[in-house]
């Protein structure tokens, strides 16, 4: 059963969500906010929503509020989610990213919403199918959330079958996992290409190298105009002119942004730094 | 679009017919063991089906031996799902040598399934 809570409980859950991550959660919301936090609730061992605010408001809330964040930022994902946007990344962007960096090359890529790994992953897929890391190529793998568990669980490469049964074709579930258990776990020489760390977007971005390839997809669509301007803007700073930007199927930089224009390839679309 | 679904279990063809058909195909026939899904691919082959899933475990003729057969008898184009409980590496792995396109393991999700779908081309409304 869902556990009660008061108006100003949740308006001060939404507000807790919208200062900490810019998500906007309308009151309406009020389903999704039951939802994703009704597990964490029952492990904290409260009844009602307005305990929790009480708890937040308490002495070293520090831990619950970052658990509570994470409840609510932590998505559904699968392997090669929309597919084809990585067929895009895969026949277009990977032949002409080895044709523009010949000259040093080195490849940065920045996948901008971890989660469990599913989507780092299946761009680290994709890298080791095209033979990008041979010929003394470096590619410079960066992947990032907002929600260290998730991180942690990235990190160990381990999947359920219920998740690997979610997008993956199965010759590369073959060729990219090892049977552990129940559990199947990304080969070590995948895992070892990405590195994994902690980044709000809302906050300080931490020291990268120019991108040459940046996905961030199905973030945006949570934030509000004003923050998507804000990280296009960022986005435009650290991805190189010529720089390749995936979204999410839904998210676009239509009206939000002048420094990056559209490539459609067949039902896909990426987007391109201006030069 | 007509879709092939083998499985000794009447329960997992209805639940799996409902989700092929709620991904664009329009007419579903039914086997519960390979040598009936074999005949059926016999007396069909002026109107191929689109798409066969199979399970593994069944009388008569397993999913194994219907996807080799199938294959060796010209159905080279038949897209071939394996839907089983045998979710070991040795087992996807021989599913796909023999000729299989996917596998999904057994449970399996609604979403997982017009996932594998999607991978096979198959564009569909969900």
């Amino acid at each position: 059963m869902t556990p009660a809570g008061s108006e100003n409980a949740f308006a001060y859950l939404r507000k807790l969500i919208y200062d900490n991550c810019a998500i906007v959660l309308e009151a309406d919301k009020r389903y999704l906010l039951e939802a994703r936090l009704t597990p964490m609730l029952t492990r904290e061992r409260l009844t009602s929503f307005d305990e929790l605010v009480a708890r937040l408001h308490g002495s070293n809330a520090g831990p619950l509020r970052q658990r509570v964040l994470e409840a609510v930022t932590t998505h559904e994902t699968s392997f090669f989610r929309d597919l084809h946007p990585f067929d895009l990344f895969r026949k277009t962007v990977v032949p002409r990213l080895l044709n523009e960096r010949s000259g040093t090359k080195r490849i940065n890529l920045w996948c901008g919403a971890s989660s469990t790994g599913q989507e780092p992953y299946s761009i680290a897929f994709i890298i080791k199918e095209c033979g990008l890391q041979l010929g003394g190529w470096t590619v410079d793998f960066t992947a990032t959330d907002l929600s260290e568990e998730v991180l942690a669980r990235a990190r160990t490469g381990l999947f359920t079958q219920l998740e690997v049964n979610r997008g993956l074709p199965v010759p590369m579930l073959i060729k990219h996992f090892d049977k552990v258990g129940l559990e199947w776990q990304v080969k070590p020489d995948l895992r070892n290409m990405i590195n994994f760390r902690k980044v709000n977007l809302m906050e300080a971005w931490p020291a990268m190298p120019e991108m040459d390839v940046v996905f961030m997809r199905n973030v945006l669509i949570y934030f509000d105009v004003a923050t998507k301007k804000r990280i296009f803007d960022r986005l435009a700073r650290i991805i190189r002119p010529g720089g390749y930007l995936f979204l999410g199927t839904v998210e676009s930089t239509h009206s939000l942004t002048e420094q990056f224009q559209p490539i459609q390839v067949g039902k896909a679309i990426c987007y391109q730094r201006i030069s | 679009m007509r879709a092939l679904i083998v499985d000794d279990s009447r329960t997992m063809r209805r639940i799996v017919g409902k989700v092929v058909r709620e991904n664009g195909f329009d007419t579903v026939l039914e086997a519960g063991n390979g040598q009936e899904a074999l005949n059926h691919l016999r007396e069909c082959r002026d109107a191929p089906f689109a798409l066969a899933l199979v399970d593994w475990n069944m009388p008569v003729m397993d999913g194994l031996s219907f996807v080799q057969a199938a294959r060796a008898e010209g159905f080279s184009e038949l897209p071939i799902i394996m839907i089983t409980t045998e979710g070991s590496l040795e087992y996807v792995t021989r599913a796909m040598e023999a000729g299989a396109n996917e596998y999904l393991m057994k449970p399996f999700t609604k979403e997982s399934l017009h996932d594998k779908l999607v991978l096979l081309g198959f564009e569909t409304t969900t």
